[in-house]
């Protein structure tokens, strides 16, 4: 398979702060590529590297097959991006900002093309108005608009949802798979939503202080972890009782007044629980958290 | 490069902050003119006092020419304020607005980018010094009408009326170039930092600072008096000379010029290696 872009010991450092370390990432062609981390990761950082805004301190970038540092007006062609939180010209209208950036772009600027890409992104109506009068999640689909604008083959979108009502992502989430399934466009997102990233990537890779944490598919990553369970059930000291003469014993993690939390893999929790209700005894709830992201909550709290 | 100059003098002149020249420029002078309509004659009598017992004027001093060059004499500290208004936005603007990183990752080199910026802003200054032209002289010309210009400096110089708009056009001109040099001043202080108030205000001390060494007659301040830029922005001055000393004007256009390209020189190396943090 293609690489679109290859990482290879790519370091940051802003004076004696290390946001990105050693950092070796690989996005295949197709790819809809979580890039996850909690605050201050060093995930934008690394997006501006991409992007060509600063410069690594060390470490290779390739972007379709090309370096970053030589090629990098022919391979910028081909990559469109949002980079942190989308700016424009306020004091401009979205139509033509798009159509100053598509201009510099030197990509097709007609008032169709434009226009179309405004639908994309549910702006059409506010084509005329100044961008100064939009809220931040209007600014966020500007930035997508501006990113698609010159049709590339590499999006980078650094946490797109933000400031987006849940209408929005979900609109953006089936933007970014339409792209990568009917268009095959290559994505690159940025998030510290796990969930937000499940749900569209294929494969993920969780960073934190500059460097990876894990990496893999999506598919094998949630597979390889255990999900933590929690029942919530009301007569614990007889539950207690009973497991403990059996199997589930050792796939207890801990008790609590109202709750036992169990370490399973998915296909354990339809059976204990029909155990239990066998046994008599009524579950009011099953919560499933898996512990990938436990450990990226974990993660999350650290950073934050 | 046609297409990039365009947006940037696009963007330039959608900003309130263009305009602010303009209209400064389009309000001082009239009101600088029907000044001297109505007190004009007692300026002229002070002005010619100490010659008044040995020469007898005649016809229309009071003129046109006589207010644009009474005009470009007194407005050349306050213009670099309007130009570098606009130079210190042009690349720290962009920065404030969060705008480079639309800009910079664009299939288009840093190098072009800060190219058509420059290029842009120097139309903004030559426009300026032009618009300053049309209304200080034409305006002039039409309310006083034409006549024959006094120049006082060392020694009382006439020129005759018909050996005078050439003048005016190269005093323009020279007063452009010596214009651009704050441009560029502004602009490479533009590319250091990401606010404009910085730029606007480091630019205007160093003018004035520079042109208060300039202005010191001591020893010290001598020596290093060839070296400010704002000691060759006076060019203008030398085409109202007879006889004109033509190797000292072109030699003085060829130092502005040296500092436009030294200024945009180092703002290109500055900017081509930046990290745009902003
Ligand atoms: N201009 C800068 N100067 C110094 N340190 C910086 C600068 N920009 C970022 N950093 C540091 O680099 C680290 C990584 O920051 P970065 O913005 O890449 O994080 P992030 O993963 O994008 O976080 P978030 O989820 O909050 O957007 C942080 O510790 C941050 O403080
Ligand atoms: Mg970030």
């Amino acid at each position: 398979m293609q690489k679109v872009i290859e990482v290879q010991n790519l370091t940051k450092k802003f004076k004696d702060l290390t946001a990105v370390n050693n950092l070796d990432l690989n996005v295949y062609r197709g790819d809809i590529f979580g890039f996850l981390g909690p605050n201050g990761a060093g995930k934008s950082t690394t997006i501006r590297m991409l992007m060509t805004l600063i410069n690594p301190t060390s470490g290779t970038i390739k972007i379709f097959d090309k370096p970053l540092k030589q090629k990098r007006n022919e391979i910028l062609k081909k990559v469109g991006a949002i980079v942190e939180k989308p700016d424009f010209y306020g004091y401009l209208s979205a139509y033509k900002n798009l159509e100053i950036l598509g201009q510099i772009s030197g990509c097709d600027t007609s008032n169709k093309r434009i226009m179309e890409i405004l639908e994309t992104v549910g702006l059409e109506t506010r084509a005329k108005s100044k961008v100064k009068t939009f809220s931040h999640g209007m600014k966020q689909r500007l930035g997508l608009a501006q990113a698609l604008l010159h049709d590339p083959d590499l999006i980078i979108l650094d946490e797109p949802t933000t400031g987006l009502d849940p209408q929005g992502m979900k609109e953006i989430r089936e933007l970014i798979i339409h792209l990568a399934k009917e268009k095959q466009k290559t994505i690159f997102l940025s998030s510290h939503i796990l969930a937000e990233v499940e749900l569209v990537a294929n494969r993920m890779i969780i960073i934190n202080k500059g460097t990876t944490v894990v990496e893999g598919t999506v598919q094998d990553l949630l597979n390889a972890t255990n999900l933590k369970v929690t029942f919530e059930l009301d007569e614990i000291e007889r539950a207690k009782k009973i497991l403990a003469e059996t199997q589930w014993q050792k796939k207890i993690e801990s008790f609590g007044d109202y709750q036992i939390l169990f370490l399973l893999e998915k296909n354990e929790i339809a059976p204990l629980n029909k155990f239990l209700v066998e046994q008599g005894i009524l579950i009011n709830s099953i919560v499933p958290k898996r512990s990938l992201e436990e450990y990226f909550l974990h993660l999350t709290e650290k950073g934050a | 490069m046609y297409t990039l100059v365009k947006i940037e003098l696009y963007k330039i002149f959608r900003k309130w902050r263009t305009y602010i020249g303009f209209a400064a420029i389009g309000v001082m002078v009239p009101i600088i003119q029907i000044a001297m309509y109505f007190e004009g004659a007692h300026y002229l009598e002070f002005m010619t006092r100490s010659f008044k017992d040995s020469f007898v004027f005649v016809g229309n001093l009071l003129n046109g020419y006589l207010i644009a060059y009474i005009i470009l004499g007194s407005l050349t500290i306050h213009i670099p304020f309007l130009i570098a208004l606009v130079a210190g936005d042009l690349l720290a603007g962009e920065a404030t607005a969060g705008t480079y990183r639309m800009l910079i990752t664009r299939p288009v080199s840093r190098m072009k980018l800060v190219f058509a910026k420059f290029i842009a802003g120097l139309i903004y200054t030559n426009l300026l010094v032009l618009f300053l032209a049309v209304i200080s002289l034409g305006l002039g010309l039409i309310i006083f009408g034409v006549g024959e210009l006094i120049v006082i400096k060392d020694a009382i110089i006439i020129f005759a009326q018909n050996d005078i708009l050439w003048r005016f056009i190269f005093a323009y001109a020279s007063a452009a170039l010596s214009m651009s040099v704050v441009l560029a001043l502004g602009f490479l202080f533009s590319s250091l930092v990401e606010n404009a108030i910085g730029p606007i205000v480091s630019t205007m001390t160093v003018i004035i600072i520079f042109t208060i060494f300039s202005a010191i007659n001591i020893d010290f301040f001598r020596t290093v008096k060839p070296y400010l830029f704002t000691n060759y922005m006076s060019t203008w001055r030398l085409v109202f000379d007879d006889p004109i000393d033509y190797n000292e004007i072109i030699k003085n256009c060829l130092i502005l010029a040296g500092h436009i390209i030294g200024f945009f020189g180092i703002t290109l190396f500055i900017f081509k290696r930046k990290d745009i943090l902003s």
